[in-house]
């Protein structure tokens, strides 16, 4: 019963000034099952950080409902934990204070908390960096840490926020695996939003392909990438003739989208 | 120890000038091959560069120390101990034949009768032409212009050679051959003359009150002090000669006359006031011309030519014998030399604004002594020391007299066989009252103390209350919008400008100034709080309400690490900027403080002091502002790295 249900979502911004309105996302209809691991692709502006941080509980929708086993959404809960673009560490704790946080705030005893944050860490690959500061780590490492705090409190749902898009292309590959290991070794419900086809192709077991004006559902494939990864190298994936055919696909439809857009202008 | 420092403080200023000489020599050739060893790898504009390097800051503070050396004529003290003594015994004869000089073209370009003779003509041209027709009849006019004729002849008899009087005549010729003779005891030179034991006794240069001991201490000083005194007699003599002839002498009489009459007329008259006043006022006038007239100072051209000329060699013979007191006078001391008034010499111009470095070390040893009978402190508190303070004291400032009334039951009375027994409420109350010993506790004392005190408890009440108002401003629409107006129209207010209603209200004492400063830190750390608080990343924001915190954990865990940056800095500017209001405030009004010291200083003249405050105030501003940055690095490492 831990599937992620979403039904006729909208979301409609007003601007105060003008009193524009833009669609930012119209009837979007979906369900997660527990465990799958979504990707979201789309041109920007078509609504994919709106809808996550729908689900997240950030902004309200103004017409539809999202619930999670059953429960409803109704603002952020730890049972959805994200991960964002630049970490948001905070940069006056320590890499365990930070990945300590979210016990502190629930008050759980510090001998359990300890146990935990040491276990996170090692699974992240961040052993014996537990009193660095934060300012001082690299981007890959600052976002695992960022990994490490939202797993740490055992959320069921993780959504990621293009979590890898401001690393270098080695780091990012090394992340890949890692998501997918934490994937495999968690069995979490995770959606990540990347701005990157092959990633997405990657790691979604499930890929949206979005469209913007209004934001909706464009395509969706089911992938078996993922599944692969968590045995072969990333890199022989990308060289199977399935994965150029689905990528070339992708990009000629977000290719024509942005044209489409651009064209109106 | 103290007394013999202070005795030698000419030969440790020359110590520590050569070293400062050494040391800017030293670095600016360190500086230079540093700068030509850099210069390949750095280009232009590097920012590198603005590290700086140690050489160039020695270079800066041994020119800026011997710039002040310099100017304060420390170096001339330091190498030439005796020229404060020798100019002065120089000064003395200026100011003894002053009188004669000032009637020669010395010093000016006109003989002075010469001035008075131009001068007083053409007052009397413009008294003619404006004699008032309307308020004295014909005949007064008449006598009114008979006035101002004679006052011309007057000076045309003083100024004819046949008039002038014999006395004078004789008179000039002794001053005249004093000043040869004196000249001539001068070119003899100083050999064999002895200086006084009771001058040799005297305080050295600038280790005294009187700065410059006054008594020739050298066999040259004894020399130009005996030429001084002798050139008074000549003076003296001069003073007393009058030029009055049997001629000037009748004129003087009648004219003399005619002016009383005309007075005695309109004091008998009955005039109206206005007509009264304007009478009065043209006869005070023509009286005013005719008494610089009627004392015979004036002279015939060529009558004082030949004393001219012995005055004038009479200042060459004094060069010759000031011989190498000329050279360090004109390199050594800038400014207009030393002057000597009735009671004392003094240094005039930037050796007497600017206290040798010596001389305000010195000033400072005196004030930082904290033994007060022994001469320590200034004016009845030390400047920072320590004292015992009654706990009893420290708690009856916080518990109100009328906390006491409230309590049940009475306070006692006395009994009837005449006893007084103190019950719970009476001991309470002298509890509240601070009449009840309780053990003392150390606590600081003095003039910089009670300024540090009132800037630390009003920078304490600023953050109290400052940080939480702007923290709340950052996050709540209400509190941002309902005292942001309130805020924003009373910051832009210099502190000052405050300073006199609030030192009104709230006393000249610590709570005015207290207050004072407490608006001006409050508003600081108001705005620095809310610019920090509303600066924390939206993301940051949503990360804690994913990770479950509440509100209220979000503002303490969040928020408010978030803002310490912008705290910290609105705490080092809130220091500044107390630091300065609080002197200013402290000389407006108050009796203990450093900015109180500055300003009994500058009633008295007191320069030393004066530098002495001024070095006090920057050394604590460079302290506190030391300290900050300390405890900025300290408490938020990660500061512009988030």
């Amino acid at each position: 019963m831990s599937d992620l249900v979403c039904e006729n979502l909208s979301m409609t911004f007003a601007n105060p000034q003008t009193g524009v309105k833009i669609e930012a996302l119209k009837d979007i209809n979906f369900s997660l099952k527990r465990g799958e691991l979504l990707s979201v692709l789309g041109p920007s502006g078509c609504g994919k950080t709106t809808l996550l941080n729908m689900i997240a509980g950030f902004l309200n929708p103004t017409a539809g409902k999202m619930s999670l086993g059953g429960n409803l959404i109704e603002g952020p809960g730890v049972e959805r934990g994200m991960v964002f673009q630049q970490g948001a560490l905070f940069e006056w704790l320590t890499v365990s204070k930070n990945v300590d946080f979210g016990l502190r705030m629930k008050k759980t005893p510090e001998s359990e908390s300890n146990q935990l944050v040491e276990k996170w860490l090692d699974i992240v690959g961040l052993q014996g960096f537990g009193d660095t500061p934060t300012y001082q780590l690299s981007g890959g490492m600052q976002q695992r840490v960022a990994l490490a705090r939202c797993l740490v409190n055992g959320p069921d749902v993780i959504l990621m926020d293009e979590p890898l898009g401001a690393l270098d292309a080695l780091t990012r590959e090394k992340m890949q695996s890692l998501i997918l290991k934490l994937w495999k070794e968690t069995g979490k419900t995770i959606i990540i939003i990347t701005h990157s086809v092959e990633e997405a192709l990657l790691l979604g077991e499930r890929l949206f392909v979005m469209a913007p004006r209004p934001g909706r559902i464009h395509k969706e494939y089911n992938l078996p990438f993922a599944g692969k990864g968590l045995t072969k190298s990333l890199r022989d994936i990308k060289h199977e003739g399935y994965f150029g055919e689905v990528r070339e696909e992708i990009l000629t439809m977000i290719w024509d989208m942005e044209e489409e857009i651009m064209g109106g202008v | 120890m103290f007394s013999w420092l202070s005795e030698e403080r000419a030969s440790i200023a020359a110590v520590i000038i050569v070293t400062l000489l050494l040391c800017l020599v030293i670095s600016i050739v360190i500086g230079l091959k540093q700068t030509a060893y850099r210069a390949k790898d750095e280009v232009f504009g590097d920012p590198e560069r603005t590290l700086g390097g140690w050489y160039w800051t020695l270079t800066g503070i041994s020119s800026i120390l011997l710039l002040w050396f310099y100017f304060s004529w420390g170096m001339a003290r330091a190498f030439f101990p005796e020229t404060g003594n020798e100019l002065c015994q120089a000064a003395k004869i200026d100011t003894a034949i002053a009188p004669i000089t000032a009637a020669l073209p010395i010093n000016s370009r006109y003989f002075k009768s010469t001035t008075l003779t131009r001068r007083n003509l053409e007052q009397l041209e413009i008294l003619e032409k404006n004699l008032p027709v309307d308020v004295y009849d014909k005949a007064e006019q008449e006598k009114l212009f008979r006035i101002i004729l004679q006052s011309k002849q007057i000076i045309e008899i003083f100024s004819n050679p046949k008039n002038q009087s014999s006395d004078s005549i004789r008179a000039f010729k002794t001053i005249q051959d004093g000043f040869r003779e004196l000249s001539k005891t001068l070119g003899f030179g100083y050999k064999g003359l002895i200086p006084d034991p009771e001058a040799l006794a005297q305080p050295k240069w600038g280790t005294d009150l009187t700065e410059i001991p006054l008594l020739p201490t050298t066999p040259r000083g004894v020399l130009l002090d005996k030429t001084s005194q002798d050139a008074k007699l000549l003076t003296k003599l001069f003073l007393k000669t009058r030029n009055n002839s049997a001629a000037a002498d009748a004129l003087i009489k009648t004219t003399k006359e005619m002016i009383n009459n005309i007075k005695e007329s309109n004091e008998a008259s009955d005039f109206e006031e206005e007509i009264l006043s304007k009478r009065f006022a043209y006869v005070k006038a023509v009286e005013r011309i005719f008494r610089r007239l009627d004392d015979g100072t004036i002279f015939p051209p060529s009558a004082l030519d030949n004393l001219s000329n012995s005055v004038n060699d009479f200042f060459l013979a004094i060069t010759e014998t000031r011989g190498s007191l000329n050279i360090v006078d004109r390199i050594f001391v800038p400014g207009d030399g030393v002057v000597k008034s009735k009671t004392q010499c003094t240094e005039q111009g930037s050796g007497r604004w600017l206290p040798k470095p010596t001389d305000v070390i010195a000033t400072f040893l005196k004030l930082a002594n904290p033994d007060i009978e022994g001469g320590g402190g200034y004016k009845g508190s030390t400047l920072l020391w320590w004292k015992w303070i009654q706990i009893a004291d420290i708690l009856a400032f916080f518990i109100p007299d009328s906390l006491i009334d409230l309590f049940p039951g009475d306070y006692g009375r006395h009994s009837e066989t005449g006893v007084f027994q103190p019950n719970f409420k009476d001991k309470a109350l002298a509890l509240a009252q601070g009449d009840i010993y309780l053990g003392a506790v150390p606590m600081l004392d003095g003039h910089i103390w009670d300024s540090l005190f009132r800037v630390i408890v009003a920078l304490a009440l600023g953050i109290g209350l400052g940080v939480p108002l702007g923290i709340y401003m950052g996050i709540s629409r209400f509190f941002k919008s309902f005292f942001d107006p309130i805020i924003e129209l009373y910051r832009p207010v210099p502190p000052l400008a405050w300073a006199p209603l609030v030192l009104t209200i709230f006393g000249i004492q610590d709570d005015g100034k207290i207050f004072l400063l407490f608006m001006v830190a409050f508003a600081i750390m108001v705005i620095s709080a809310r610019t920090g608080a509303s600066g924390t990343q939206l993301s940051k924001i949503r990360a804690s309400h994913s990770l479950g915190a509440s509100d209220r954990q979000i503002l303490r865990y969040v928020i408010l690490p978030n803002a310490m940056p912008e705290i910290l800095t609105g705490i080092r500017i809130s220091i500044g900027v107390c630091w300065g209001t609080l002197v200013a405030a402290e000389m407006l009004a108050g009796t203990t403080g450093i900015g109180f010291i500055e300003n009994v200083a500058r009633v008295v003249s007191n320069y030393e002091l004066i530098w002495v405050t001024i070095l006090i105030m920057g050394l604590l501003g460079l302290a506190f502002d030391i300290l900050m940055r300390w405890a900025i690095v300290k408490t938020i490492p990660w500061r512009g790295k988030g």
